[in-house]
């Protein structure tokens, strides 16, 4: 069906697309090796994001925690942001983010249109000032809301009721499922419903690895891990730095036409590694990968084009995922 | 030939500023013991007293989490490329702020 009640109600059953041309060629008769990419460009805001923030932002309202002209504060650095302006604005409620300067001008003319308001934090004090920023605030207004999607498990379910069931109707013989590590939860849901149906199942994660200037820790002990991540849902973990991570975003474009941002691009780096290991040994492989969003909000850092020294220059010190 | 190591900010106190260093060892184990005869102190930023990964720390052989290739028995050679990285993960900056504000 193509008609819905609202914009809330289209959320999710996004497509999963073959990729031919950039799936690894096997010798005849050997088995296939396929790539796919599950296109979450396709919310409503353009993020796969919109599924989270849906789900936490009706679990807080069905546990009263939520009502009406409530105020929800969000430390973010992007699309979680855009999604719940995008669900407060028509739930009624006001959305202020607190998020770092080096996010691209794009999420930030995005975010003053769906509404919300913007609370900076200096770029150069990292997450160290982010954290300084988000506390007085929060202690300046002790009745705002936090979501906090890290912690959040409505977060994970979300990927758990939706995004996981929809992979396996879509491909029974998918082997791996490969996505962006960041709150943890698109891979706790996704993996754990996936696990369950298929306990041989490969769930592998890709992380991006910033510029140290972006960490701006002071040291090892001020590290974080979000409580909903749980290392045994994955079956293997990556890091992908940002010239790799450009360079496949454009070789998605450029070889299967897929425009996406930087993030989906370390997603493909990862995905193409287990997809090649499984051409090379001989296995069968279906490769599902998650396309967190589209390139149009990256297109101002420049790095879709010129040289990939240059792309790398360009993303230095950004959030690029 | 030998294994590069890739140091992080917050450790170069330890490898006299140095961004990038070298070791021997067929194992992560073998590596960083070998790191520690030259950069003394580094090792204990790694490894907890009880003997296991820092939880904090996320180390990478050839950008592959060692955590998922046997933690500290993973298997190293020659030319591969280790990565020493804070875990903070991608969504940093969000998850600083916000697990500050409540207090976690």
């Amino acid at each position: 069906m193509a008609r819905f009640d609202s914009l809330l109600d289209v959320c999710g059953d996004t497509p999963l697309i073959g990729l031919p041309r950039l799936s690894p060629a096997v010798p005849d008769g050997a088995p296939p090796v396929r790539l796919w990419a599950k296109l979450e460009d396709r919310n409503p805001t353009g993020s796969v994001k919109d599924r989270a923030a849906m789900y936490m932002v009706r679990a807080a309202e069905a546990d009263g925690r939520l009502r009406p002209g409530a105020t929800i504060l969000e430390p973010t650095s992007g699309n979680t942001g855009i999604s719940l302006a995008m669900v407060a604005k028509l739930r009624g409620y006001r959305l202020v983010c607190v998020m770092p300067e080096n996010v691209s001008t794009e999420r930030i003319q995005l975010l003053r249109m769906y509404g919300a308001e913007i609370i900076f934090s200096p770029a150069a004090g990292g997450s160290n000032q982010a954290v300084a920023t988000a506390k007085q605030i929060a202690a300046e207004h002790p009745d705002w809301i936090m979501l906090y999607q890290y912690g959040n498990e409505a977060n994970a379910r979300a990927h758990y009721e939706t995004t996981g069931p929809e992979l396996l109707r879509d491909l029974p013989t998918l082997t791996h499922f490969v996505a962006g590590l960041g709150t943890t939860g698109t891979l706790m849901g996704t993996g754990r419903y996936l696990r369950e149906k298929n306990p041989d199942v490969q769930i592998i994660a890709a992380e991006p690895r910033y510029g140290e200037l972006v960490y701006g820790l002071r040291n090892i002990d001020e590290g974080y891990v979000p409580e909903l991540y749980d290392a045994s849902v994955l079956t293997r973990r990556f890091s992908v730095g940002t010239r790799d991570a450009v360079l496949r975003t454009r070789q998605l474009v450029d070889v299967e036409g897929l425009f996406v941002g930087f993030s989906t691009g370390a997603v493909a780096h990862a995905a193409l590694a287990v997809a090649h290991e499984a051409a090379k040994t001989g296995r069968a492989a279906d490769v599902a990968f998650l396309v967190a969003d589209a390139g149009w909000k990256y297109l101002s850092t420049g790095a879709y084009t010129g040289t990939l020294n240059d792309a790398e220059t360009a993303l230095e010190g950004q959030l690029w995922a | 030939m030998a294994i590069d190591v890739r140091i992080p900010t917050i450790l170069r106190s330890y490898t006299g500023g140095a961004k990038a260093v070298s070791g021997a060892g067929d194992n992560l184990s073998e590596l960083l013991a070998n790191l520690d005869g030259t950069y003394p102190g580094l090792r204990g930023r790694l490894i907890t007293p009880e003997g296991g990964l820092h939880r904090f720390v996320n180390i990478y052989v050839n950008d592959e989490d060692v955590r998922f290739l046997g933690s500290l028995d993973a298997k190293i050679s020659d030319g591969d490329t280790v990565t020493i990285l804070p875990a903070v993960a991608g969504g940093a900056f969000g998850l600083a702020a916000a697990a500050a504000v409540l207090g976690r």
